[in-house]
């Protein structure tokens, strides 16, 4: 007779099953938004918003290069259009990653508007570059990365705007964390064979657009060119 | 300083988050699950993450200054720790660990 999956025992066993097959990959993001939430929600504080103000924007719009930039937008004059357009801008990167994961999170249901509203910068790169162990269903696995990469910023920011300034350890540099995460997922694309031309095609294109356009206005630029680049090759590149 | 009333604060997080929100959910409402996705994009779907990792890459170097007062020591000895020690032992927390720990400590030796 099969198991059931429904009783809420199960479901427990399910997630707990989920989170520890998870955990270990978003270790690196653990520490890496520890720094940089803590980071936030000190600086939050110094202009005058406490933690609970760094818990609600940390909830609601996240996503960590963004709301660096409102902390400068929220001590200026109010403008919330001028926030709302300047978001789009910078979270623009966001609609590759939904372009990438559309294979990936098809036919998750209700879990998948939660995958996408949760679908950060380490949490693509962790659930594009990672394939779930046998033993636990694909969508229990990138759920689990996607909440467990959230809580951390969440719960970092919060006690970041709770000591406030109180906080005298010195975090530079630990930030290097995610960069070196990055770095690894890449190189594990690196090694496929065949994704190298379209890795290596995202690099070129990125550094070419960083020397033309510079750091704040690159991002944007360089998705066009990898755009056209990926089309133009589309044949070649399907092998 | 000067700090906003909770009803603007309130409408500046929201108007970010409408921005956040906006940008991460559009690719599925173009493309939802009941239509066909075009063959374009069923194949951007599939070439589009190595090209996006190459990207993130540039993304979290882009403040990397060559000529600063570090001259990118820290970062490029780190990347190459992370290179070797990649490919030795496959261990992606290994790597990612010692890559931190080396630059880390060469960022605070170059800026003492």
């Amino acid at each position: 007779m099969q198991p059931s999956t429904n009783t809420p025992a199960a479901a427990a066993r399910r997630a707990a099953a989920a989170v520890r097959a998870a955990f270990p990959h978003t270790l690196p993001v653990l520490m890496g938004f520890s720094c940089l939430g803590l980071t936030y929600g000190v600086l939050m504080a110094s202009k005058g918003y406490g933690a609970l103000w760094s818990l609600l924007m940390s909830a609601l719009a996240f996503g960590g290069s963004m709301q660096y930039v409102a902390i400068s937008l929220l001590t200026a004059a109010f403008d919330p259009l001028q926030a709302f357009l300047m978001s789009l801008m910078v979270n623009a990167r966001h609609l590759f990653y939904g372009l990438s994961m559309l294979p990936r999170y098809r036919g998750m249901g209700g879990a998948r508007n939660a995958l996408v509203f949760l679908l950060c910068d380490e949490t693509f790169s962790i659930n594009c570059a990672t394939e779930p162990p046998a033993d636990v269903p694909a969508k229990d696995f990138y759920l689990a990365v996607s909440l467990l990469d959230y809580l951390y910023w969440v719960a970092a920011s919060f006690v970041g705007g709770l000591i406030g300034g109180m906080l005298n350890a010195d975090l530079t540099g630990l930030d290097f964390v995610l960069t070196a995460l990055i770095f690894v997922l890449f190189l594990d694309k690196w090694d496929r064979r065949e994704e190298r031309p379209s890795a290596l095609i995202g690099l070129g294109a990125a550094v070419a657009c960083l020397a033309a356009f510079g750091q704040s206005g690159f991002i944007i630029p360089a998705m066009g060119v990898i755009l056209a680049a990926l089309l133009l090759g589309r044949d070649r590149l399907c092998r | 300083m000067q700090v906003m009333t909770p009803l603007e604060t309130m409408a500046m997080i929201l108007a970010v988050a409408a921005g956040t929100v906006i940008t991460r959910f559009l690719p599925f409402w173009l493309f939802p699950e009941s239509k066909g996705v075009p063959r374009a994009v069923a194949f951007l779907g599939q070439a589009l993450p190595p090209a996006m990792m190459g990207l993130l890459v540039v993304y979290c170097l882009k403040g990397t200054d060559v000529l600063g007062p570090t001259h990118a020591i820290p970062e490029i000895v780190a990347l190459v720790v992370i290179y070797v020690l990649h490919r030795a032992k496959h261990n992606a927390l290994l790597s990612i660990a010692g890559g931190t720990v080396v630059y880390v400590l060469l960022l605070r030796l170059l800026t003492a």
